[in-house]
Protein backbone atom coordinates (compact mmCIF):
# COMPACT_ATOMS: atom_id res chain seq x y z
CA UNK A 1 0.00 0.00 0.00
CA UNK A 2 1.19 3.89 -0.61
CA UNK A 3 2.55 4.29 2.63
CA UNK A 4 2.45 8.08 2.16
CA UNK A 5 -1.23 8.30 0.42
CA UNK A 6 -2.80 11.90 0.76
CA UNK A 7 -6.12 11.92 0.83
CA UNK A 8 -6.75 14.81 3.28
CA UNK A 9 -8.94 17.60 2.11
CA UNK A 10 -7.68 19.12 -1.22
CA UNK A 11 -10.31 21.26 -3.62
CA UNK A 12 -12.14 19.44 -6.30
CA UNK A 13 -10.14 19.80 -9.61
CA UNK A 14 -12.01 18.40 -11.97
CA UNK A 15 -15.57 17.14 -11.04
CA UNK A 16 -17.38 14.85 -13.61
CA UNK A 17 -21.07 14.93 -13.52
CA UNK A 18 -22.97 12.38 -15.20
CA UNK A 19 -20.73 12.20 -18.54
CA UNK A 20 -21.93 9.53 -21.17
CA UNK A 21 -19.74 8.91 -24.00
CA UNK A 22 -20.62 7.65 -27.34
CA UNK A 23 -18.52 5.98 -30.20
CA UNK A 24 -19.08 6.79 -33.76
CA UNK A 25 -22.63 4.82 -34.88
CA UNK A 26 -24.45 5.67 -31.34
CA UNK A 27 -22.24 2.93 -29.15
CA UNK A 28 -22.85 3.86 -26.20
CA UNK A 29 -19.10 3.51 -23.67
CA UNK A 30 -19.70 5.41 -20.62
CA UNK A 31 -23.32 5.36 -18.83
CA UNK A 32 -23.67 8.60 -16.14
CA UNK A 33 -20.29 8.79 -14.82
CA UNK A 34 -19.74 10.85 -11.75
CA UNK A 35 -16.47 11.78 -10.02
CA UNK A 36 -14.56 14.47 -8.24
CA UNK A 37 -11.12 14.50 -8.41
CA UNK A 38 -8.98 16.34 -5.92
CA UNK A 39 -6.07 18.74 -6.48
CA UNK A 40 -2.40 17.46 -6.38
CA UNK A 41 -3.88 14.35 -5.64
CA UNK A 42 -2.89 10.70 -7.44
CA UNK A 43 -6.42 9.14 -8.61
CA UNK A 44 -6.06 5.97 -10.48
CA UNK A 45 -9.10 4.41 -13.04
CA UNK A 46 -8.66 0.77 -12.93
CA UNK A 47 -11.34 -2.05 -14.28
CA UNK A 48 -10.98 -5.03 -16.88
CA UNK A 49 -9.99 -3.89 -20.53
CA UNK A 50 -12.67 -2.37 -22.35
CA UNK A 51 -14.68 -1.17 -19.81
CA UNK A 52 -13.87 2.75 -20.72
CA UNK A 53 -11.06 3.95 -18.55
CA UNK A 54 -9.22 5.14 -21.18
CA UNK A 55 -11.84 6.89 -22.65
CA UNK A 56 -13.22 8.61 -19.50
CA UNK A 57 -9.70 9.86 -19.47
CA UNK A 58 -9.92 10.80 -23.14
CA UNK A 59 -12.78 13.13 -22.35
CA UNK A 60 -10.59 15.65 -20.42
CA UNK A 61 -8.61 16.78 -22.83
CA UNK A 62 -11.48 16.23 -25.41
CA UNK A 63 -8.37 14.40 -27.40
CA UNK A 64 -11.36 12.20 -28.84
CA UNK A 65 -12.41 14.99 -31.04
CA UNK A 66 -9.45 13.93 -33.63
CA UNK A 67 -12.25 10.86 -34.51
CA UNK A 68 -15.01 12.06 -35.99
CA UNK A 69 -18.42 10.99 -34.64
CA UNK A 70 -17.08 10.55 -31.23
CA UNK A 71 -19.39 12.17 -28.78
CA UNK A 72 -19.28 12.69 -24.94
CA UNK A 73 -22.52 13.97 -23.09
CA UNK A 74 -22.92 15.67 -19.89
CA UNK A 75 -20.25 17.67 -18.29
CA UNK A 76 -16.61 17.85 -16.89
CA UNK A 77 -16.07 21.07 -14.67
CA UNK A 78 -12.31 21.80 -14.21
CA UNK A 79 -12.19 24.61 -12.17
CA UNK A 80 -15.57 24.92 -12.13
CA UNK A 81 -15.55 25.30 -15.89
CA UNK A 82 -17.32 22.83 -17.86
CA UNK A 83 -14.72 21.85 -20.69
CA UNK A 84 -17.27 20.25 -23.06
CA UNK A 85 -19.02 23.87 -23.62
CA UNK A 86 -18.23 24.66 -27.29
CA UNK A 87 -17.16 27.82 -26.24
CA UNK A 88 -13.76 26.12 -24.29
CA UNK A 89 -10.45 26.88 -26.20
CA UNK A 90 -9.46 23.50 -26.76
CA UNK A 91 -5.84 24.41 -27.54
CA UNK A 92 -5.49 26.11 -23.66
CA UNK A 93 -7.48 23.12 -22.69
CA UNK A 94 -4.74 20.93 -23.85
CA UNK A 95 -2.25 22.58 -22.53
CA UNK A 96 -3.58 22.90 -18.86
CA UNK A 97 -4.34 19.37 -19.26
CA UNK A 98 -1.42 16.72 -20.42
CA UNK A 99 -1.22 13.60 -21.14
CA UNK A 100 0.92 10.69 -21.68
CA UNK A 101 0.43 7.77 -23.54
CA UNK A 102 0.40 4.03 -23.62
CA UNK A 103 3.72 3.84 -25.96
CA UNK A 104 5.70 6.62 -25.80
CA UNK A 105 5.89 8.96 -28.56
CA UNK A 106 8.79 10.90 -29.12
CA UNK A 107 8.60 13.33 -31.24
CA UNK A 108 11.03 12.78 -34.84
CA UNK A 109 13.56 15.37 -33.63
CA UNK A 110 16.27 16.19 -31.20
CA UNK A 111 15.91 15.38 -26.94
CA UNK A 112 16.32 19.46 -26.95
CA UNK A 113 13.36 20.01 -29.26
CA UNK A 114 11.15 17.78 -28.12
CA UNK A 115 10.72 19.43 -24.81
CA UNK A 116 11.32 22.92 -25.99
CA UNK A 117 8.22 21.99 -28.85
CA UNK A 118 5.38 22.81 -26.24
CA UNK A 119 7.58 25.79 -24.71
CA UNK A 120 8.05 27.37 -28.23
CA UNK A 121 4.51 26.67 -28.97
CA UNK A 122 2.44 28.48 -25.89
CA UNK A 123 5.56 30.87 -24.85
CA UNK A 124 7.37 33.70 -26.13
CA UNK A 125 10.63 32.69 -24.64
CA UNK A 126 14.37 33.79 -25.25
CA UNK A 127 17.13 31.02 -26.13
CA UNK A 128 18.38 31.04 -23.11
CA UNK A 129 15.21 31.05 -21.25
CA UNK A 130 14.24 27.75 -23.24
CA UNK A 131 17.40 26.22 -22.52
CA UNK A 132 16.91 26.55 -18.76
CA UNK A 133 13.39 25.47 -19.01
CA UNK A 134 14.19 22.37 -21.31
CA UNK A 135 16.97 21.42 -18.05
CA UNK A 136 14.11 21.90 -15.34
CA UNK A 137 11.64 19.75 -17.30
CA UNK A 138 14.04 17.22 -17.66
CA UNK A 139 15.22 17.54 -14.20
CA UNK A 140 11.60 17.22 -13.41
CA UNK A 141 11.28 13.98 -14.56
CA UNK A 142 14.08 12.44 -13.13
CA UNK A 143 15.85 12.05 -17.25
CA UNK A 144 18.57 14.87 -16.98
CA UNK A 145 21.33 12.95 -15.72
CA UNK A 146 20.61 10.56 -18.34
CA UNK A 147 20.46 12.62 -21.79
CA UNK A 148 22.41 15.98 -20.78
CA UNK A 149 24.92 14.54 -22.98
CA UNK A 150 23.00 13.72 -25.54
CA UNK A 151 20.52 16.31 -26.05
CA UNK A 152 21.27 16.52 -29.55
CA UNK A 153 20.23 12.99 -30.42
CA UNK A 154 17.14 11.96 -31.65
CA UNK A 155 14.06 11.22 -29.22
CA UNK A 156 13.84 8.04 -30.95
CA UNK A 157 17.11 6.99 -29.82
CA UNK A 158 16.57 6.97 -26.44
CA UNK A 159 15.49 3.50 -24.54
CA UNK A 160 11.47 2.74 -24.13
CA UNK A 161 11.42 3.83 -20.35
CA UNK A 162 13.56 6.83 -21.13
CA UNK A 163 11.30 7.44 -24.05
CA UNK A 164 8.09 7.20 -21.90
CA UNK A 165 9.86 9.84 -19.37
CA UNK A 166 10.99 12.39 -22.27
CA UNK A 167 7.12 12.65 -22.86
CA UNK A 168 6.19 12.87 -19.80
CA UNK A 169 9.22 16.40 -19.52
CA UNK A 170 7.62 17.23 -22.78
CA UNK A 171 4.02 17.43 -20.70
CA UNK A 172 5.32 18.94 -18.32
CA UNK A 173 6.93 21.71 -20.11
CA UNK A 174 3.45 22.31 -21.25
CA UNK A 175 2.92 23.91 -17.83
CA UNK A 176 -0.09 21.67 -17.42
CA UNK A 177 -2.20 21.99 -14.07
CA UNK A 178 -3.20 18.35 -14.96
CA UNK A 179 -1.36 15.13 -16.02
CA UNK A 180 -3.17 12.44 -17.60
CA UNK A 181 -1.78 9.37 -17.57
CA UNK A 182 -3.41 6.28 -19.78
CA UNK A 183 -1.42 3.15 -19.01
CA UNK A 184 1.93 4.91 -19.01
CA UNK A 185 4.10 1.83 -17.97
CA UNK A 186 2.14 -0.70 -19.93
CA UNK A 187 5.09 -0.77 -22.85
CA UNK A 188 8.23 -0.38 -20.15
CA UNK A 189 10.33 -3.14 -18.40
CA UNK A 190 9.62 -3.43 -14.62
CA UNK A 191 12.66 -1.33 -13.92
CA UNK A 192 11.59 1.58 -15.97
CA UNK A 193 8.26 0.99 -15.12
CA UNK A 194 9.75 2.08 -11.56
CA UNK A 195 11.29 4.85 -11.91
CA UNK A 196 8.01 6.28 -13.45
CA UNK A 197 6.29 4.97 -10.43
CA UNK A 198 8.66 6.84 -8.76
CA UNK A 199 8.16 10.14 -10.92
CA UNK A 200 4.70 9.74 -10.63
CA UNK A 201 4.66 10.07 -6.71
CA UNK A 202 7.16 13.49 -7.07
CA UNK A 203 4.24 14.87 -9.64
CA UNK A 204 1.78 14.61 -7.75
CA UNK A 205 3.31 18.04 -5.37
CA UNK A 206 2.34 20.12 -8.95
CA UNK A 207 -0.13 18.35 -10.54
CA UNK A 208 -2.72 16.69 -10.31
CA UNK A 209 -2.98 13.11 -11.71
CA UNK A 210 -4.98 10.79 -12.99
CA UNK A 211 -3.88 7.44 -14.10
CA UNK A 212 -5.50 4.54 -15.94
CA UNK A 213 -4.05 1.41 -15.46
CA UNK A 214 -4.54 -2.44 -15.67
CA UNK A 215 -2.33 -2.92 -12.89
CA UNK A 216 -3.33 -3.03 -9.91
CA UNK A 217 -0.27 -3.56 -7.56
CA UNK A 218 0.65 -0.12 -9.48
CA UNK A 219 -2.69 1.88 -8.51
CA UNK A 220 -2.39 0.93 -4.80
CA UNK A 221 1.52 1.51 -4.83
CA UNK A 222 1.38 4.87 -6.00
CA UNK A 223 -2.55 6.27 -5.51
CA UNK A 224 -4.50 8.26 -3.15
CA UNK A 225 -7.59 7.67 -4.54
CA UNK A 226 -9.50 4.77 -7.03
CA UNK A 227 -11.83 4.57 -9.43
CA UNK A 228 -12.96 1.07 -10.57
CA UNK A 229 -14.97 1.31 -13.85
CA UNK A 230 -16.89 -1.98 -15.09
CA UNK A 231 -18.95 -1.88 -18.49
CA UNK A 232 -18.87 2.16 -18.71
CA UNK A 233 -19.91 3.00 -15.28
CA UNK A 234 -18.03 4.36 -12.05
CA UNK A 235 -18.95 1.30 -9.54
CA UNK A 236 -16.74 2.62 -6.79
CA UNK A 237 -14.76 5.16 -6.38
CA UNK A 238 -13.08 5.92 -2.60
CA UNK A 239 -9.67 5.95 -0.97
CA UNK A 240 -7.46 4.03 -2.84
CA UNK A 241 -7.12 2.33 1.25
CA UNK A 242 -10.62 1.74 1.30
CA UNK A 243 -10.34 0.05 -2.31
CA UNK A 244 -7.94 -2.23 -1.66
CA UNK A 245 -8.88 -3.21 1.77
CA UNK A 246 -12.78 -2.53 2.76
CA UNK A 247 -14.64 -2.07 -0.63
CA UNK A 248 -18.08 -1.53 -0.40
CA UNK A 249 -19.38 -3.13 -4.11
CA UNK A 250 -19.11 -6.93 -4.44
CA UNK A 251 -17.78 -6.19 -8.07
CA UNK A 252 -15.10 -4.05 -6.65
CA UNK A 253 -14.04 -6.74 -4.45
CA UNK A 254 -14.30 -9.50 -6.91
CA UNK A 255 -11.85 -7.41 -9.32
CA UNK A 256 -9.08 -6.64 -6.82
CA UNK A 257 -9.08 -9.88 -5.55
CA UNK A 258 -8.60 -11.13 -9.44
CA UNK A 259 -12.04 -13.62 -9.57
CA UNK A 260 -12.08 -11.65 -13.22
CA UNK A 261 -10.46 -9.26 -15.18
CA UNK B 1 -13.75 -37.10 -30.05
CA UNK B 2 -12.46 -40.49 -32.06
CA UNK B 3 -9.44 -40.21 -34.07
CA UNK B 4 -10.01 -40.37 -37.52
CA UNK B 5 -9.50 -43.40 -39.62
CA UNK B 6 -5.74 -43.55 -41.31
CA UNK B 7 -7.53 -44.29 -44.59
CA UNK B 8 -8.47 -40.79 -44.15
CA UNK B 9 -5.29 -38.79 -44.36
CA UNK B 10 -4.40 -36.91 -47.51
CA UNK B 11 -0.72 -38.29 -49.15
CA UNK B 12 2.30 -36.13 -48.34
CA UNK B 13 3.61 -36.92 -51.60
CA UNK B 14 1.13 -35.16 -53.30
CA UNK B 15 1.47 -31.94 -51.30
CA UNK B 16 4.98 -31.66 -51.23
CA UNK B 17 4.63 -31.93 -54.84
CA UNK B 18 2.74 -28.65 -55.27
CA UNK B 19 4.85 -27.15 -52.95
CA UNK B 20 7.90 -28.15 -55.57
CA UNK B 21 6.24 -27.05 -58.55
CA UNK B 22 4.73 -23.71 -57.18
CA UNK B 23 8.17 -22.70 -55.62
CA UNK B 24 9.57 -23.35 -59.46
CA UNK B 25 7.05 -21.56 -61.52
CA UNK B 26 7.57 -18.70 -59.21
CA UNK B 27 11.34 -18.61 -59.48
CA UNK B 28 11.17 -19.01 -63.25
CA UNK B 29 9.21 -16.16 -63.46
CA UNK B 30 11.42 -14.05 -61.37
CA UNK B 31 14.07 -15.14 -63.60
CA UNK B 32 12.01 -14.09 -66.73
CA UNK B 33 11.70 -10.50 -65.08
CA UNK B 34 15.25 -10.29 -64.10
CA UNK B 35 16.79 -11.11 -67.36
CA UNK B 36 14.84 -8.79 -69.42
CA UNK B 37 16.03 -6.33 -67.19
CA UNK B 38 19.58 -7.26 -67.51
CA UNK B 39 18.97 -7.88 -71.42
CA UNK B 40 17.72 -4.40 -71.63
CA UNK B 41 20.61 -2.96 -69.31
CA UNK B 42 23.15 -5.03 -71.63
CA UNK B 43 21.64 -3.57 -74.78
CA UNK B 44 21.70 -0.21 -73.62
CA UNK B 45 25.36 -0.04 -72.20
CA UNK B 46 26.65 -1.84 -74.99
CA UNK B 47 25.21 -0.24 -77.32
CA UNK B 48 25.58 3.56 -75.68
CA UNK B 49 28.84 3.35 -73.94
CA UNK B 50 30.83 3.59 -76.95
CA UNK B 51 29.88 6.75 -78.16
CA UNK B 52 30.01 8.43 -74.55
CA UNK B 53 32.86 11.20 -74.39
CA UNK B 54 33.34 14.38 -73.40
CA UNK B 55 32.48 16.25 -76.43
CA UNK B 56 29.21 14.26 -76.36
CA UNK B 57 28.34 15.33 -73.33
CA UNK B 58 28.99 18.86 -73.35
CA UNK B 59 28.54 19.74 -77.07
CA UNK B 60 24.58 20.40 -78.47
CA UNK B 61 23.27 18.63 -81.10
CA UNK B 62 24.12 20.15 -84.60
CA UNK B 63 22.03 19.80 -87.93
CA UNK B 64 23.02 16.91 -89.63
CA UNK B 65 27.11 17.14 -91.13
CA UNK B 66 28.24 19.84 -88.46
CA UNK B 67 30.86 18.44 -86.62
CA UNK B 68 31.45 17.06 -83.17
CA UNK B 69 27.65 17.00 -82.32
CA UNK B 70 26.31 16.11 -78.27
CA UNK B 71 23.52 15.81 -76.24
CA UNK B 72 24.16 18.73 -73.88
CA UNK B 73 21.39 20.78 -74.93
CA UNK B 74 18.92 17.91 -74.80
CA UNK B 75 20.40 17.11 -71.00
CA UNK B 76 20.06 20.85 -69.67
CA UNK B 77 16.46 20.81 -71.46
CA UNK B 78 15.49 17.72 -69.80
CA UNK B 79 16.79 19.00 -66.39
CA UNK B 80 14.84 22.16 -66.87
CA UNK B 81 11.49 20.35 -67.60
CA UNK B 82 11.95 18.17 -64.99
CA UNK B 83 12.88 20.64 -62.73
CA UNK B 84 9.96 22.78 -63.52
CA UNK B 85 7.53 19.97 -63.54
CA UNK B 86 8.53 19.53 -59.88
CA UNK B 87 8.19 23.34 -58.87
CA UNK B 88 4.57 23.04 -60.19
CA UNK B 89 3.50 19.81 -59.24
CA UNK B 90 5.35 18.46 -55.99
CA UNK B 91 4.15 21.69 -53.41
CA UNK B 92 0.25 20.86 -54.45
CA UNK B 93 0.51 17.27 -54.27
CA UNK B 94 2.34 17.29 -51.17
CA UNK B 95 -0.63 19.79 -49.34
CA UNK B 96 -3.41 17.86 -51.29
CA UNK B 97 -1.69 14.45 -49.53
CA UNK B 98 -1.75 16.25 -46.30
CA UNK B 99 -5.26 17.23 -46.82
CA UNK B 100 -6.39 13.51 -47.47
CA UNK B 101 -4.30 12.24 -44.77
CA UNK B 102 -4.92 14.41 -41.78
CA UNK B 103 -8.13 15.87 -42.65
CA UNK B 104 -10.39 14.31 -45.46
CA UNK B 105 -10.65 10.90 -43.94
CA UNK B 106 -14.11 9.47 -44.83
CA UNK B 107 -15.39 12.92 -46.42
CA UNK B 108 -16.66 13.48 -49.05
CA UNK B 109 -14.59 15.72 -50.81
CA UNK B 110 -11.79 13.54 -49.54
CA UNK B 111 -13.36 10.58 -51.22
CA UNK B 112 -13.62 12.51 -54.52
CA UNK B 113 -10.15 13.77 -54.57
CA UNK B 114 -9.11 10.39 -54.03
CA UNK B 115 -11.17 9.05 -57.08
CA UNK B 116 -9.75 11.48 -59.27
CA UNK B 117 -6.55 11.01 -58.37
CA UNK B 118 -6.78 7.41 -58.86
CA UNK B 119 -8.14 8.55 -62.64
CA UNK B 120 -5.31 10.76 -63.34
CA UNK B 121 -2.46 7.90 -62.34
CA UNK B 122 -4.72 5.99 -65.15
CA UNK B 123 -4.13 8.66 -67.84
CA UNK B 124 -2.56 7.64 -70.58
CA UNK B 125 0.66 10.50 -70.86
CA UNK B 126 0.13 11.41 -74.59
CA UNK B 127 -3.68 12.47 -73.63
CA UNK B 128 -2.23 14.94 -70.95
CA UNK B 129 0.60 15.47 -74.04
CA UNK B 130 -2.56 16.54 -76.02
CA UNK B 131 -4.01 18.67 -73.68
CA UNK B 132 -1.78 20.91 -72.68
CA UNK B 133 -1.34 20.75 -76.36
CA UNK B 134 -4.86 22.35 -76.72
CA UNK B 135 -4.62 24.27 -73.67
CA UNK B 136 -1.18 25.88 -73.42
CA UNK B 137 0.85 25.35 -76.82
CA UNK B 138 -2.41 26.34 -79.16
CA UNK B 139 -3.22 29.37 -77.09
CA UNK B 140 0.51 30.58 -76.56
CA UNK B 141 1.16 30.09 -80.04
CA UNK B 142 3.78 28.11 -79.39
CA UNK B 143 5.83 25.29 -78.49
CA UNK B 144 7.77 25.71 -75.06
CA UNK B 145 10.01 23.77 -72.11
CA UNK B 146 7.56 25.17 -69.93
CA UNK B 147 4.50 23.91 -71.57
CA UNK B 148 6.34 20.48 -71.36
CA UNK B 149 6.65 21.04 -67.62
CA UNK B 150 3.35 22.02 -67.37
CA UNK B 151 3.05 18.32 -69.09
CA UNK B 152 4.95 16.45 -66.68
CA UNK B 153 3.98 18.18 -63.87
CA UNK B 154 0.29 16.80 -64.55
CA UNK B 155 1.61 13.43 -64.60
CA UNK B 156 4.08 13.73 -61.60
CA UNK B 157 0.78 15.31 -59.64
CA UNK B 158 -1.43 12.19 -58.74
CA UNK B 159 1.59 10.29 -58.24
CA UNK B 160 3.33 12.19 -55.33
CA UNK B 161 -0.63 13.14 -53.83
CA UNK B 162 -1.59 9.36 -53.27
CA UNK B 163 1.94 8.18 -52.07
CA UNK B 164 2.10 11.50 -50.10
CA UNK B 165 -1.37 10.46 -48.15
CA UNK B 166 -0.20 6.49 -47.73
CA UNK B 167 2.68 7.69 -46.25
CA UNK B 168 0.90 10.17 -43.73
CA UNK B 169 -1.30 7.29 -42.84
CA UNK B 170 1.61 4.90 -42.51
CA UNK B 171 2.45 7.18 -38.99
CA UNK B 172 0.66 6.32 -36.42
CA UNK B 173 -2.31 7.81 -34.57
CA UNK B 174 -0.65 8.31 -31.30
CA UNK B 175 1.92 10.47 -32.72
CA UNK B 176 -0.90 13.00 -34.01
CA UNK B 177 -2.61 12.34 -30.45
CA UNK B 178 0.47 12.92 -28.94
CA UNK B 179 0.97 16.06 -30.71
CA UNK B 180 -2.36 17.68 -30.20
CA UNK B 181 -1.99 16.30 -26.88
CA UNK B 182 0.01 19.46 -26.18
CA UNK B 183 -2.31 22.02 -27.64
CA UNK B 184 -0.74 21.43 -31.41
CA UNK B 185 -3.55 22.71 -33.87
CA UNK B 186 -4.30 19.62 -36.55
CA UNK B 187 -2.35 21.59 -39.24
CA UNK B 188 0.78 22.59 -37.59
CA UNK B 189 0.62 18.97 -36.23
CA UNK B 190 0.34 17.58 -39.78
CA UNK B 191 3.21 19.44 -41.07
CA UNK B 192 5.93 19.95 -38.11
CA UNK B 193 4.98 16.02 -36.59
CA UNK B 194 3.52 14.00 -38.77
CA UNK B 195 5.06 14.98 -42.03
CA UNK B 196 8.87 14.90 -40.36
CA UNK B 197 8.12 11.86 -39.21
CA UNK B 198 6.95 10.46 -42.57
CA UNK B 199 9.37 12.45 -44.40
CA UNK B 200 11.40 9.57 -45.74
CA UNK B 201 8.57 7.79 -47.65
CA UNK B 202 7.41 11.83 -49.43
CA UNK B 203 10.94 12.29 -50.48
CA UNK B 204 10.26 8.81 -51.98
CA UNK B 205 7.52 9.20 -53.52
CA UNK B 206 8.86 12.30 -54.96
CA UNK B 207 12.27 10.55 -56.11
CA UNK B 208 9.85 7.94 -57.98
CA UNK B 209 7.28 10.53 -59.30
CA UNK B 210 10.63 12.14 -61.06
CA UNK B 211 11.86 9.32 -62.08
CA UNK B 212 8.56 8.01 -63.97
CA UNK B 213 8.19 11.48 -65.41
CA UNK B 214 11.84 12.26 -67.07
CA UNK B 215 11.74 9.56 -69.03
CA UNK B 216 8.39 10.48 -70.61
CA UNK B 217 8.22 11.08 -74.55
CA UNK B 218 4.66 11.53 -76.13
CA UNK B 219 3.67 14.38 -73.76
CA UNK B 220 7.04 16.52 -74.54
CA UNK B 221 6.45 15.50 -78.51
CA UNK B 222 3.38 17.73 -77.75
CA UNK B 223 4.84 20.28 -75.68
CA UNK B 224 8.39 21.09 -75.64
CA UNK B 225 9.26 19.65 -79.26
CA UNK B 226 12.61 19.70 -80.34
CA UNK B 227 15.44 22.09 -81.11
CA UNK B 228 18.92 22.06 -81.96
CA UNK B 229 20.93 24.44 -79.52
CA UNK B 230 21.22 25.59 -76.56
CA UNK B 231 17.62 25.19 -74.20
CA UNK B 232 17.61 29.46 -74.22
CA UNK B 233 14.14 29.60 -74.53
CA UNK B 234 12.79 27.83 -71.73
CA UNK B 235 9.58 29.82 -71.59
CA UNK B 236 8.80 31.00 -75.30
CA UNK B 237 10.46 28.25 -77.50
CA UNK B 238 10.58 24.67 -78.51
CA UNK B 239 13.28 23.05 -76.17
CA UNK B 240 15.93 20.16 -76.53
CA UNK B 241 15.33 17.24 -74.21
CA UNK B 242 16.52 14.01 -73.71
CA UNK B 243 13.26 11.43 -74.55
CA UNK B 244 12.34 13.27 -77.96
CA UNK B 245 15.95 13.15 -78.59
CA UNK B 246 16.05 9.41 -78.57
CA UNK B 247 12.61 8.94 -80.69
CA UNK B 248 13.90 11.01 -83.48
CA UNK B 249 17.45 10.07 -83.93
CA UNK B 250 16.53 6.74 -83.09
CA UNK B 251 13.62 6.51 -85.72
CA UNK B 252 13.25 8.77 -87.83
CA UNK B 253 16.60 9.66 -88.70
CA UNK B 254 18.43 8.06 -91.61
CA UNK B 255 22.13 8.26 -90.87
CA UNK B 256 24.29 5.53 -88.57
CA UNK B 257 25.82 8.42 -86.10
CA UNK B 258 22.50 9.23 -84.90
CA UNK B 259 21.43 5.87 -84.25
CA UNK B 260 24.08 5.69 -82.44
CA UNK B 261 24.02 8.95 -80.54
CA UNK B 262 20.06 7.99 -79.68
CA UNK B 263 21.42 4.60 -77.81
CA UNK B 264 23.87 7.02 -76.14
CA UNK B 265 21.01 9.56 -75.15
CA UNK B 266 19.22 6.40 -73.63
CA UNK B 267 22.21 4.92 -71.79
CA UNK B 268 22.19 8.72 -69.78
CA UNK B 269 18.62 8.58 -69.14
CA UNK B 270 18.77 4.85 -68.08
CA UNK B 271 21.79 6.16 -65.62
CA UNK B 272 19.39 8.66 -64.26
CA UNK B 273 16.63 6.94 -63.80
CA UNK B 274 18.60 3.86 -61.84
CA UNK B 275 20.59 6.83 -59.74
CA UNK B 276 16.68 8.39 -58.64
CA UNK B 277 15.61 5.19 -57.48
CA UNK B 278 19.46 3.76 -56.20
CA UNK B 279 19.13 7.11 -54.10
CA UNK B 280 15.78 6.68 -53.11
CA UNK B 281 16.68 3.30 -51.68
CA UNK B 282 19.52 4.61 -49.67
CA UNK B 283 16.86 7.70 -48.26
CA UNK B 284 13.92 5.05 -46.92
CA UNK B 285 17.06 2.38 -45.37
CA UNK B 286 18.22 5.67 -43.23
CA UNK B 287 14.65 6.12 -42.31
CA UNK B 288 14.18 2.66 -40.90
CA UNK B 289 17.13 2.69 -39.08
CA UNK B 290 16.36 5.85 -37.49
CA UNK B 291 13.27 3.49 -35.87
Amino acid sequence: MNAEAKTGDAPVKISVRNLNFFYTGGHQALFDNCLDIRANRITAVIGPSGCGKSTHLRVYNRIYELYRGQRAEGEVLIDGRNILSPDVDVLELRRKVGMIFQKPTPFPMSVFDNIAYPMRLHFKLSRSEIADRVENALRGASLWDEVKDKLKKSGLALSGGQQQRLCIARAIAAEPEILLMDEPTSAVDPVATLKIEDLVLELREKFTVVIVTHNMQQASRISDYTAFFYKGEIIEYDTTDRIFTNPSHKKTEEYITGRFG
Amino acid sequence: MTSIAADKRRGLFRRKLVDRIVRILSLLALAVAVASMIWILWTVVSRGARVIDWTFLTEPSKPWGAPDPGIANALLGTLLITLGAAVMGIPPALLGGIYLAEFGKGTRLGDAIRFSANVMMGMPSVVVGLFVYALVVVATGGFSGLAGSIALAILMFPVVLRTTEDMLLMVPDSLRESALALGTTRARAAVRIICRSARGGLVTGILLAIARVSGETAPLLFTALWSDGWPRNYFTGPTANLPVLITEYSTNSPFEEQHAAGWGAALIVTMMVLLLNIATRIIFKEKHHER
